[in-house]
């Protein structure tokens, strides 16, 4: 269970200090799925890089299983933007990192996840042979396979085109199912977010915090196209409105 | 098949082309030594530098100076590079190493091999060590710059994904800095063999009693140009063949990057 109590983050700027992050206070239970959603500067990338451990200049109580966040840990997955591989390794190599794919255990988990990713027959493909979707996936594998207890996504599927992008998401929904891995998602896109998620996190910025929380108590998979989608959605788009002003560009952009 | 045959003949004649010109030159030296448009003695003609080198060759004399030339050579760049690796990937991690020995080193950097010869030779005498220490001064450098460089160059965004997935620091320097930086390393391993063959002519035309640069020193007493010129010939071969094996090992070593592989 991840708990954020009272989390204020504060930047230096060279104009003055910049609150990025103002009391926040958070429930994540084991296995959610929640979707993090607002304008550019609304500190959802911050809250995510705090609760990965890679920030961790902040005030307020960040726990995991009632334990500090004081640093990195393979316990919290973490999937950037971009894919972020090492181009020196081929696939199977950049899942396995740091571990040896000698050792029979991590060999067998690597097969499983390269299955699971839909990667089979690329094991030794170097990253430049990989399509923007394909390098994402073995982004996911490679941190699937330390089996965390949750994964943060910071916009994943971002620089992805449109159709990639919601096979991607079917995907992470499968894994999801599968592992029961806690996901937290930031992303900008509307659909996305609704899409996936058991909790949307509304967030607007200046300074960056929690405008609402809205539960999307639809059964997996979804229908983009159903009605009630379309209600839910619309009442997410509704709390950007009351939020933004003018709203309709920086929503526009997911729709 | 077909293509294959056809980049084979596409690249004979490429071949063929490069060699025109070195070609026509080697005729007309011939003919104008030959007939004494020039002088003889300070030009000689090809066939008598070949004639020379095949003399060379049989007597043992050429093999026997070469593979002394050879290891000074390799162990003052194993010398010199290794200690120029080090420093460069220590000055490189450590931005406190940096401050400290850096202007150092770019100081010495600057010394040519002909000002700072003397010297070694006062401290270290004729023998092998000043010749090595010679070599190993000129090695030193390029390995450093470039080691230095390629480590400040990996991708910092990588340096994340590192720390995420929990790498140790010494898992972070051998699975992340050094194979990032490695690019600029194959480069600096060719300029430090570069320099070091310099370094060595240099060392043995100082003063010594065998190597390729005592047999063009030697020569030139008795006014032997066409053993000075295939000793020379000897330096540029040998210098090319351990470029082109060092950029081989590079091709097959850096196969992940964009720009090498694939065709071409």
């Amino acid at each position: 269970m991840l708990t954020i109590e009272r989390l204020n983050k504060t930047f230096a700027a060279p104009s003055g200090p910049v609150v990025a992050l103002s009391n926040i206070r958070l429930q994540v239970e084991r296995g959610q799925f929640i979707t993090f959603i607002g304008p550019s500067g609304c500190g959802k990338s911050t809250l995510l890089k705090i609760v990965a451990g890679l920030d961790t200049a902040y005030e307020g109580t960040v726990e995991l299983n009632g334990k500090a966040i004081t640093g990195p840990s393979i316990e919290k997955g973490f999937i950037f933007q971009e894919p972020r591989l090492f181009p020196w390794l081929t696939v199977e190599k950049n899942i396995a990192a740091n571990l040896s794919l000698r050792s029979a255990d991590v060999r067998r988990r690597v097969d499983e996840l390269i299955e699971l990713v839909r990667l089979k027959g690329f094991e030794k493909a170097y990253p430049k042979e990989l399509s923007g979707g394909m390098a994402q996936r073995v982004a996911i594998a490679r941190a699937l396979l330390r089996k965390p207890e949750i994964l943060l996504l910071d916009e994943p599927f971002g620089a992805l085109d449109a159709f990639t992008r919601s096979h991607m998401q079917e995907a992470l929904l499968d894994i999801w199912q599968n592992s029961r891995t806690t996901m937290l998602f930031v992303t900008h896109d509307l659909d996305e977010a609704v899409f996936l998620g058991e909790k949307v996190v509304i967030m607007n910025p200046r300074p960056g915090h929690i405008r609402n929380v809205i539960g999307i108590d639809l059964p997996y998979p979804r229908k983009r196209t159903g009605a009630s989608f379309q209600e839910l959605r619309s009442r997410v788009l509704g709390e950007f409105e009351k939020v933004e002003s003018p709203p309709q560009t920086d929503v526009g952009a997911g729709i | 098949m077909q293509t294959t045959r056809s980049r084979l003949a596409f690249k004979t004649v490429h071949l063929l082309i490069g060699m025109l010109v070195p070609l026509a030159v080697l005729i007309i030296w011939q003919l104008a030594s030959a007939n004494g448009w020039v002088n003889a003695v300070l030009i000689p003609p090809p066939k008598d530098i070949a004639l020379e080198f095949g003399r060379m060759l049989s007597s043992g004399e050429l093999l026997s100076n070469l593979r002394i030339s050879a290891g000074r050579a390799l162990l003052g760049f194993l010398i010199g590079g290794g200690l120029g690796l080090a420093a460069g990937l220590w000055v490189g991690f450590s931005i406190k190493a940096e401050r400290l020995l850096d202007p150092s080193f770019q100081l010495l950097r600057t010394l040519p091999h002909l000002a700072v010869a003397p010297l070694f030779i006062l401290w270290f005498g004729f023998g092998e060590t000043s010749k090595i220490v010679l070599i190993a001064k000129g090695a030193f450098f390029p390995l450093y710059v470039n080691a230095f460089l390629g480590v400040r160059s990996v991708d910092r965004n990588l340096f994340d994904v590192a720390r995420v997935l929990q790498f140790t620091r010494w898992q972070t320097i051998s699975r992340l800095i050094l194979p990032a930086a490695l690019p600029s390393l194959f480069l600096g391993i060719r300029l430090s063999i570069a320099v070091s063959w310099l370094g060595l002519v240099v060392a043995e035309m100082m003063g010594s009693s065998s190597g390729i640069g005592y047999i063009i020193n030697d020569a030139r007493s008795f006014s032997l140009t066409s053993v000075i010129f295939v000793g020379i010939i000897v330096f540029a071969a040998v210098g090319k063949l351990t470029d082109s094996l060092v950029r081989l090992t590079e091709k097959r070593l850096l196969r992940w990057r964009d720009s090498i592989g694939g065709e071409g």
